[in-house]
């Protein structure tokens, strides 16, 4: 699995970081990174889903 | 002439040309919600097998669009074709005194990309979801000193003035680094602002919520704090990233949004709960988990009901043309109960989990403070009926009195006893 995080789009709204806490959190400025020992699961999606400017691509 | 045109008149009208928003409506926006805590009765509904966008008209009779689907909303809210720019003139104002203030530049959410990304990028640090986790113990302890006061005091009390509005109106002030001490003040401004009634009204409550920032601001300029509006003093004001009028109105709107909004979800969260009895034993019982019940209630009770945009070009949605000029307006409490998206949508199930619901909006405007908001009434509303169990209306439920349906939604006064 491939997770891309357009960090230009991302507005900081957290909901990633929410949803799948395991895989997302946000950096000092607030936007959207992957944690370095990520592990991703079925919640990638619904963080993908929940993202408020769709930042989130899966592939 | 009349304008009175039934429904089915309007659906010929659509098959037989192409639909435009200046075509007459017959439904109202916005409406009186009958109960606080379910949409008007008088919007279309997609749940009811009414159009996921259709045509309502404006006080001045002005007719838009409504979006009341819950894939068209999120399709729409992420569309730039779409703007949220209060100054251009075909912006749809849906009450008479938002429509008559001279100023309408309204920063941040006012405001298309990128200019608005500008203002967005300098707060989002200071509303992360760590952010939020970090101010718990604060808020916890704002809810206990409060919650200790009703018993102090003893039954019976009104629940907005005692708890519901100095919940976030003490944490948004101390976020910010705005003294509490004049918490009377900018509440009886953020009350005008919101609700006038008169255009003169919001624009005098703006210009003496201008003129104390400007102050506050001087001070803190001499003598800086450790708040948010500090920060924003030293990197964005100081360096010249923003002027004094431009931090002044983001204040502004910090502030008013930062209280009013969760103050009317705690008093409108608690009276749902009280009338729904399975759910809040559920919600005692703990079960289905603080925050689904909280994600629930946002959902169920879209208390920022009627989102408001320009189309800047042509879009096609929902089987429908907004063309560029057109008013679209977005009922969140009407695309929260969408039946495509959530089954039974007119039940409170607080363990269903809500999922991407727009109580919060959605696109490049979704709530800068929901992280803030959710730790508050995660936090709020199970220490409000653990420490009080025997919490219940004081008065009749018909009796208790909500906001119109021109503001933001909640109640004005929830008597209660224990």
């Amino acid at each position: 699995m491939r997770i891309d995080i357009d960090r230009d789009v991302c507005i900081g709204a957290g909901q990633c970081a929410l949803a799948a806490p395991k895989v997302f959190t946000q950096d000092d400025d607030g936007l959207s990174e992957l944690l370095a020992e990520a592990e991703p699961g079925p919640m990638v999606g619904e963080a993908a889903r929940a993202c408020p400017v769709q930042a989130i691509s899966i592939s | 002439m009349t304008e009175t045109v039934t429904e089915t008149e309007t659906e010929t009208t659509a098959t037989e040309k192409t639909e435009t928003a200046t075509e007459t409506a017959t439904v109202s926006f916005p409406q009186d919600r009958t109960c606080p805590y379910h949409p008007p009765t008088g919007y279309p509904s997609t749940s009811r097998g009414q159009r996921s966008v259709s045509r309502v008209r404006l006080f001045d009779g002005r007719t838009v669009w409504l979006v009341t689907g819950h894939a068209e909303a999120r399709a729409l809210l992420v569309d730039p074709r779409l703007s949220s720019d209060r100054e251009n003139p075909a912006f749809p104002f849906f009450a008479r005194r938002l429509a008559a203030t001279t100023q309408r530049r309204v920063e941040l959410l006012g405001l298309d990309d990128p200019e608005h990304n500008v203002q967005r990028r300098m707060l989002i640090p200071s509303f992360t979801v760590r952010r939020a986790a970090a101010l718990r113990p604060g808020i916890q302890e704002v809810v206990d000193r409060l919650l200790d006061a009703m018993v102090a005091q003893g039954p019976p009390a009104e629940l907005v003035e005692a708890f519901a509005l100095p919940v976030p109106s003490m944490v948004i002030c101390a976020l910010l680094g705005v003294p509490y001490t004049d918490h009377e003040f900018f509440e009886a401004q953020s009350r005008k602002l919101l609700r006038g009634p008169a255009g003169s009204d919001v624009e005098a409550a703006r210009d003496a919520l201008s003129a104390y920032f400007r102050v506050l601001i001087e001070r803190k300029r001499r003598d800086p704090g450790e708040g948010l509006l500090d920060e924003l003093i030293a990197k964005q004001l100081e360096t010249g990233a923003v002027d004094l009028e431009e931090l002044v109105r983001l204040a502004q709107i910090l502030l008013v949004a930062g209280h009013e909004t969760t103050a009317n979800m705690i008093s409108l969260g608690t009276l749902t709960l009280l009338q729904h009895p399975d759910q809040l034993a559920r919600m005692r019982d703990g079960g289905d988990g603080v925050p689904a019940a909280v994600e629930e209630l946002l959902r169920f009770l879209s208390i920022a009901d009627g989102l408001s945009r320009v189309a800047v070009e042509d879009i096609e949605v929902g089987g429908v043309t907004l063309r560029a000029g057109d008013g679209v307006l977005l009922s969140t409490a009407v695309i929260n109960r969408d039946e495509a998206a959530y089954p039974s949508p007119d039940e409170l199930d607080l363990g269903r989990g809500a999922r991407n619901h727009v109580a919060f909006g959605f696109g490049i405007h979704q709530c800068l403070g929901q992280n803030l908001a959710r730790a508050e009434l995660e936090i709020a509303l199970p220490a409000l009926f653990a420490r009080l169990p025997g919490l219940r209306l004081a008065v009749p439920a018909e009796e208790v009195p909500f906001k119109p349906g021109d503001t933001v939604q909640g109640l004005i006064e929830l008597p209660v006893t224990w």
